[in-house]
C-alpha cells in the first residue's frame, strides 16, 4: 500500500485568493493512501521545501502530491527535493491548481470543488506510478557543424575553444557565406570582409576544427548523444594537398562563365577560386564548363601547374563519422526576383537584388566598387531601393518580415551616397523597422547626412523606358501616386531558407515550419534547439535575422552542445513509450505517427520497438497502437483510465 | 474411463452459423462425443426447456450460448443455463459483443418492428399487425423484444469466450482439445489469439503504415497484394485476435473484425478509428486538414463498417435516446 503525502499551496494569494486550500488539505487527511495532508504560503521556498522533506522522514511516505502551480515550473525542483529524500523523482507529481484552477476561475465554491477534482485525479496517478530511473546514454564528445557561414563558423569555434573536436562541413569550395559577398555592415559600416576572414582562418587552422570545404552531408543514422553521418566530399578536381594555391590555373583558363559570387554581374574561369580571401584558398575545376572535361581539347591549366595538383578524374569519395551533437547552420538565400511579375520578374537588367548591389559596392567586386548598372556600364546617378519586395505579402509571397532589409537598404544607401556624391537614392518602405542597438541612430544619420529620400509607400510596377528603369509607386504621406525613373533599382528580396536546407531537413528528419525555416522546439524558451534532440539551430536556417543576433544564436547553439559533451552521461526522461512484446502484431501503425522518428520495427521479432533516446513520451503512438500493445510508462492506460473516474466519480449524467 | 460430460449448445438472437461451425469440425466432433454428452441442442436434438428446467443446477459441465440477448427467451435460456452449467462460454461474437444482432440498438425497438412487419417493400400486411404479447382477451405467451440487444455477459456471468462470426475451426477444435484432455480453462479466458490479424497476415509488409486514401473494396481497381490499409481499403486487421488463419484475406478481402479485439482494448470501433485516424494520408497530409477531410467523407457507414461486430459491447452500446 501506498503511503502518499498531500501538500497543497497557497502560492500567496494566487491559488488561496480562489481555491479553499485549507478547507481541501484538512477533507484530504481521510482519502484513502493519503497519510499526511497540509498546506503551506508557497511551497517552493526553503521552508516549504523542508516541510516536504521533514513530511517524507516523519511519515515514511512513498509518494508525493503537491498541489500548485503549472509542473513546468516546478516538477524538477520538487522531483530533486525528493530525490534528495530518499524517494524515486518519479513518485513525485504535481496537481496544478494554479493555471488550470485558481488562475482562471473567480467563483470560490466551484474553483474549490474543482480542485478537489484535480487534486484526486494526481492523486490516482501516483498511487499506479513505478519508480523509474532516467535512461542514461553515452555521448560521442564531438560535433558536425553543417554550414561555413558566419553562423556555422561562430558555433565551431565557441565549440573548439571549450575543448571539443568539431567537424565543419560547408557545400561551397570557401566558407564565409553571404557575409563574405558583403561590403560593409551595419550600423559600423565595418569592411565584411575584413571582420570575417580573420574568423574564416581562425575556423580552417583551429586544431580541435577539421574543415571540409565543397562537401554535403549524405544521411545521419543514430540519436542524440550517438549519430553516425556520412558525407561526401565532393570532386574539386584539385589536390588540395599539393596546390600550392597559386592560381595560374585560373589565369590561363579560357573559359568565361557568370561568378556565382558576384551573382551573374562579374565572371569566373572554369578552374576557379570563388573569391580572393576565400579560405581554402584553394581552386575547383567546374566540370559543367571545363572544356578539357567535356571534350578534351583544352588541358592549359595543367601545363601551368607546377605542383601537378589537377586531376580531371577525380571521383567523390566518402566518409563516416560519429557525432555526438549537430548545429544545422544553413543559411539563407533571398526570394528570386523572377517570382515578382510587377518588378519585371528578372527580364529587367538593371532591376537587381541587395545580394547583387554588395558586389557593386565592393571594391574587389565585378566593378571595383564603382556603382555601374549592368545593362551598359554607365555610372548609376539616380537610384531606387525598394523595401518589402516578396516580404510582407500573405496572398502572394511571403507572409513574414525579412527583419534586414530596413537596415541593409539604409547601409546601401548610404554606401552608395559615400560613393556617388552626386547621386541622390529614394527608398520606397512600408516601415522602418530599426530595432537593433545603434539602429535607429543610423537610420537618422543617413537621412541627415547622406540626405536619403524615403518615401512610404509601395511600388506597383517597374518597366523600361528610354533607357531609364521607370517606377510607378504610390507616397502614402503626401496622399498621391508619385513616378521616378533610375538608372538602378535595387530590391529588397524576401529572405528565405536555402533548398539545400530543405533538403537536408528531409535526409535529417527535422521539423519546419510553414514558411521552410527549422522549426525551434519553444519559439521563446527554447530558440535554437530542433524538436529532434541533438540538432541545435544556428543563424537564418531558423529565421531572419542579422549578424549580431546570427552570432549570438549560434554562440547560444555551442553552449548547448557543450553543455551535451559536459555531463559524464546524457539523461533523458524515462516517461516514455512502452512496447508489450507478446500483444504486438508488428501492424507498423506506431512508426508513421511518431513525429520523432523514436519508433522503429524489429525485423527480427517482427514487432515495433521504441527508441529510448528519441522518445518523448509524447503519447501518440499510444493511441495509435490498435491493439493496446504500446502504452507509456506512469500514464499508462490503467492510470488515465483511473483518473477519469476520479475526476468524474458524482457527476450525474445530463 | 471417467464420467463422461455433460455438454449443452443454445442459440439466442443467431442466424445459426455457429451450429454450423461446430459441424464444420468434421471428425474432430467424434472426439468430443468421446468425452462428452450432448444434454440439450435445439437445433439438432429434441429435449425441451422443461427438461432443462428439471436438470440439477450445475449438473450441465460446459454450455456454449451463442447468439446475442434480443428476446425475453434469450435472456431467460440465458439465466436458466447459467444456473444449471458449471461453465458458461459465450460462443460466437453474437454472444461474446452483440454482432450483427447489435446493430439494432441504432434503433428503437418500436421501429424495428414497423420496419420488419410494415415497411419494408416486400411485406404484404395489408392491416399492419404487429406480433403483441397481449392478445385479444387472453394473455400470450410471445417472448417481448427487450429494448436494447445485450451481449450474454451483459446478462448473466460469463466464464470464458470464443468469439467470431463464425468461430474459426481451429478455434473449436482447439476448445475441443481442451475439454478432451480435462484441462482447465481460466476463469475470463477468451480462447482466440491475444495478438491481431497482422501477426499471422502474409500481406503485412512489417514496415510503417500509412492509409493514403479510402477505397471501398470493390472499388479497388487492382488488387496487388499489398496490405489493404497501404492500397486505401479499411481492414479491420490491426483491432481484430487473429486465429482464424486470415481466411478472408486469402479470399482477397479485408477483415472487418468478427473475433473482437485484443485484451488491452475495452472499445473496437473507437481503437480503429484512433489508429487510422492517425495515419490517414501520413506525414504528407500532416497540416492539410481540407485533403484529410475529403478522405474521410469518403466512408460511407461508419457505424456499420467500425462497429459491425462490437456495437452492443462498446462503451456507447449503440443510440442513446433522451426518453
Amino acid at each position: 500500500m501506498k503511503r502518499m503525502g498531500l501538500f497543497i499551496c497557497h502560492c500567496g494569494t494566487n491559488i488561496a485568493d480562489t481555491v479553499d486550500v485549507e478547507k481541501l488539505a484538512k477533507k484530504f487527511e481521510s482519502y484513502p493512501g493519503i497519510v499526511f495532508s497540509t498546506n503551506y504560503k508557497y511551497m517552493c521556498s526553503h521552508p516549504g521545501q523542508a516541510l516536504i522533506a521533514d513530511a517524507i522522514k516523519e511519515h515514511d511516505l512513498d509518494g508525493v502530491i503537491v498541489a500548485a502551480c503549472s509542473p513546468i515550473l516546478h516538477e524538477t525542483t520538487f522531483r530533486k527535493l525528493a530525490r534528495q529524500s530518499g524517494i524515486n523523482p518519479y513518485q513525485c507529481e504535481i496537481a496544478n491548481i494554479r493555471e488550470q484552477c485558481s488562475w482562471v476561475h473567480k467563483d470560490k465554491e466551484k474553483a474549490t470543488a474543482k480542485a478537489e477534482k484535480i487534486i484526486k485525479s494526481i492523486i490516482e496517478k501516483t498511487r499506479l506510478n513505478e519508480d523509474l530511473k532516467p535512461i542514461e546514454v553515452d555521448v560521442t564528445r564531438k560535433a558536425l557543424v553543417i554550414g561555413g557561414g558566419v553562423a556555422g563558423i561562430q558555433a565551431a569555434l565557441d565549440i573548439a575553444d571549450a575543448g571539443y573536436p568539431v567537424l565543419l562541413v560547408e557545400k561551397e569550395p570557401s566558407i564565409g557565406g553571404h557575409m563574405a559577398q558583403l561590403s560593409e555592415t551595419f550600423p559600423t559600416l565595418d569592411c565584411s570582409q575584413c571582420i570575417l576572414t580573420p574568423k574564416m582562418v581562425e575556423a580552417a587552422t583551429h586544431p580541435n576544427i577539421e574543415l571540409l570545404a565543397y562537401s554535403e552531408v549524405k544521411s545521419v543514422d543514430g540519436y542524440v548523444g550517438n549519430f553516425t553521418v556520412t558525407i561526401e566530399e565532393k570532386a574539386t578536381g584539385i589536390d588540395w594537398d599539393i596546390c600550392t594555391g597559386c592560381g595560374q590555373c585560373s589565369e590561363i583558363c579560357p573559359i568565361s562563365v557568370p561568378s556565382e559570387f558576384e551573382k551573374g554581374l562579374g565572371n569566373r574561369p572554369a578552374i576557379y577560386t570563388p573569391f580572393p580571401q576565400a579560405v581554402p584558398n584553394k581552386p575547383i575545376i567546374d566540370s559543367e564548363n571545363c572544356l578539357e572535361m567535356k571534350t578534351g581539347a583544352c588541358g592549359l591549366c595543367v601545363r601551368e601547374c607546377e605542383a601537378e595538383a589537377i586531376n580531371f578524374n577525380m571521383e567523390p569519395t566518402y566518409r563516416e563519422e560519429e557525432v555526438g551533437a549537430i548545429v544545422v547552420a544553413t543559411g539563407y538565400e533571398l526570394y528570386p526576383i523572377m517570382n515578382l511579375g510587377e518588378y519585371g520578374g528578372g527580364e529587367i537588367e538593371d532591376v537587381i537584388d541587395g545580394l547583387a548591389f554588395e558586389r557593386l559596392l565592393s571594391s574587389s567586386g565585378p566593378t571595383n566598387g564603382k556603382i555601374r548598372r549592368p545593362s551598359d556600364g554607365k555610372l548609376v546617378k539616380d537610384i531606387v531601393f525598394i523595401q518589402c519586395a516578396g516580404s510582407r505579402d500573405p496572398e502572394k509571397h511571403k507572409p513574414y518580415c525579412s527583419r534586414i532589409c530596413c537596415m541593409y537598404s539604409t547601409k546601401q544607401a548610404m554606401l552608395y551616397k559615400h560613393s556617388v556624391h552626386d547621386g541622390q537614392p529614394y527608398i520606397f518602405y512600408i516601415d522602418i523597422r530599426s530595432g537593433g542597438k545603434g539602429y535607429e541612430e543610423f537610420v537618422e544619420r543617413a537621412q541627415r547626412e547622406d540626405k536619403v529620400i524615403y518615401i512610404r509607400g509601395k511600388v506597383s510596377k517597374l518597366y523600361r523606358e528610354n533607357g531609364k528603369v521607370k517606377i510607378a509607386g504610390v507616397d502614402t504621406i503626401a496622399n498621391k501616386p508619385i513616378e521616378l525613373e533610375a538608372d538602378l533599382v535595387v530590391l529588397a528580396m524576401a529572405m528565405i531558407p536555402t533548398t539545400g536546407t530543405e533538403k537536408l531537413a528531409n535526409v535529417l528528419k527535422l521539423q519546419t515550419d510553414a514558411n521552410g525555416f527549422l522549426q525551434e522546439t519553444h519559439p521563446k524558451l527554447r530558440p535554437l534547439e530542433s524538436t529532434t534532440a541533438g540538432f541545435y539551430l544556428a543563424g537564418c536556417s531558423q529565421s531572419p535575422k542579422d549578424i549580431p543576433d546570427t552570432v549570438s544564436q549560434a554562440s547560444g547553439a555551442a553552449a548547448k552542445v557543450v553543455g551535451l559533451f559536459s555531463g559524464e552521461y546524457l539523461q533523458l526522461e524515462p516517461t516514455i513509450a512502452t512496447v508489450d512484446e507478446e500483444l504486438c502484431s508488428g501492424c507498423g501503425i506506431c512508426i508513421s505517427v511518431c513525429p520523432y522518428s523514436a519508433r522503429e520495427m524489429d525485423i527480427g521479432k517482427g514487432i515495433a520497438k521504441v527508441n529510448e533516446a528519441l522518445c518523448v513520451g509524447c503519447g501518440a503512438c499510444v493511441v495509435a497502437c490498435p491493439s493496446g500493445a504500446t502504452d507509456q510508462k506512469n500514464l499508462t492506460d490503467e492510470q488515465i483510465s483511473s483518473m477519469a473516474k476520479a475526476i468524474l466519480k458524482g457527476e450525474k449524467e445530463s | 474411463m471417467g464420467k463422461k460430460l455433460n455438454i449443452a449448445l443454445y442459440w439466442g438472437a443467431s442466424c445459426g452459423g455457429c451450429e454450423i461451425a461446430v459441424l464444420d469440425t468434421n471428425e474432430k466432433i467424434l472426439k468430443l462425443a468421446e468425452v462428452a454428452d450432448i444434454v440439450f441442442w435445439p437445433v439438432a436434438m429434441d429435449t425441451k426447456y422443461k427438461d432443462v428446467e428439471k436438470m440439477e443446477n450445475g449438473s450441465i459441465d460446459i454450455t456454449l450460448y451463442n447468439g446475442a440477448i434480443r428476446s425475453e427467451e434469450n435472456r431467460e435460456m440465458a439465466e436458466l443455463l447459467r444456473r444449471k452449467s458449471k461453465l458458461l462460454i459465450a460462443f460466437g461474437s453474437c454472444a461474446v459483443d452483440g454482432c450483427i444482432p447489435g446493430l439494432g440498438n441504432l434503433y428503437k425497438r418500436e421501429e424495428v418492428l414497423e420496419n420488419a412487419f410494415k415497411k419494408t417493400v416486400t411485406t404484404d400486411n395489408p392491416k399492419g399487425i404487429i406480433p403483441e404479447v397481449i392478445h385479444g382477451k387472453r394473455k400470450l405467451t410471445l417472448p417481448e423484444l427487450e429494448p436494447r440487444v445485450s451481449t450474454l455477459q451483459q446478462v448473466v456471468p460469463v466464464d470464458a469466450f470464443i468469439p467470431g462470426c463464425p468461430p474459426p475451426t481451429e478455434l473449436i477444435a482447439k476448445f475441443i482439445d481442451i475439454v478432451a484432455s480435462g484441462e482447465e480453462i481460466p476463469k475470463g479466458a477468451n480462447l482466440a489469439p491475444d495478438i491481431s490479424v497482422c501477426d499471422d497476415c502474409d500481406r503485412n509488409p512489417k514496415e510503417e503504415k500509412i492509409l493514403p486514401d479510402i477505397i471501398r473494396p470493390h472499388r479497388l481497381e487492382k488488387d496487388n497484394g499489398e496490405c489493404f490499409l497501404l492500397q486505401g481499403v479499411l481492414c479491420m486487421g490491426p483491432v481484430t485476435r487473429s486465429g482464424c488463419k486470415t481466411r478472408c484475406i486469402n479470399a482477397n478481402f479485408p477483415c472487418t473484425g468478427c473475433m473482437g479485439p485484443t485484451s488491452k482494448v475495452t472499445d473496437q470501433g473507437a481503437r480503429f478509428i484512433s489508429a487510422i485516424g492517425s495515419i490517414i494520408g501520413g506525414k504528407e497530409l500532416d497540416t492539410d486538414q481540407e485533403k484529410m477531410k475529403e478522405i474521410i467523407d469518403k466512408i460511407d457507414d461508419p457505424i456499420g463498417t467500425f462497429y459491425m461486430y462490437t456495437l452492443a459491447s462498446s462503451i456507447m452500446g449503440g443510440k442513446k435516446w433522451k426518453d
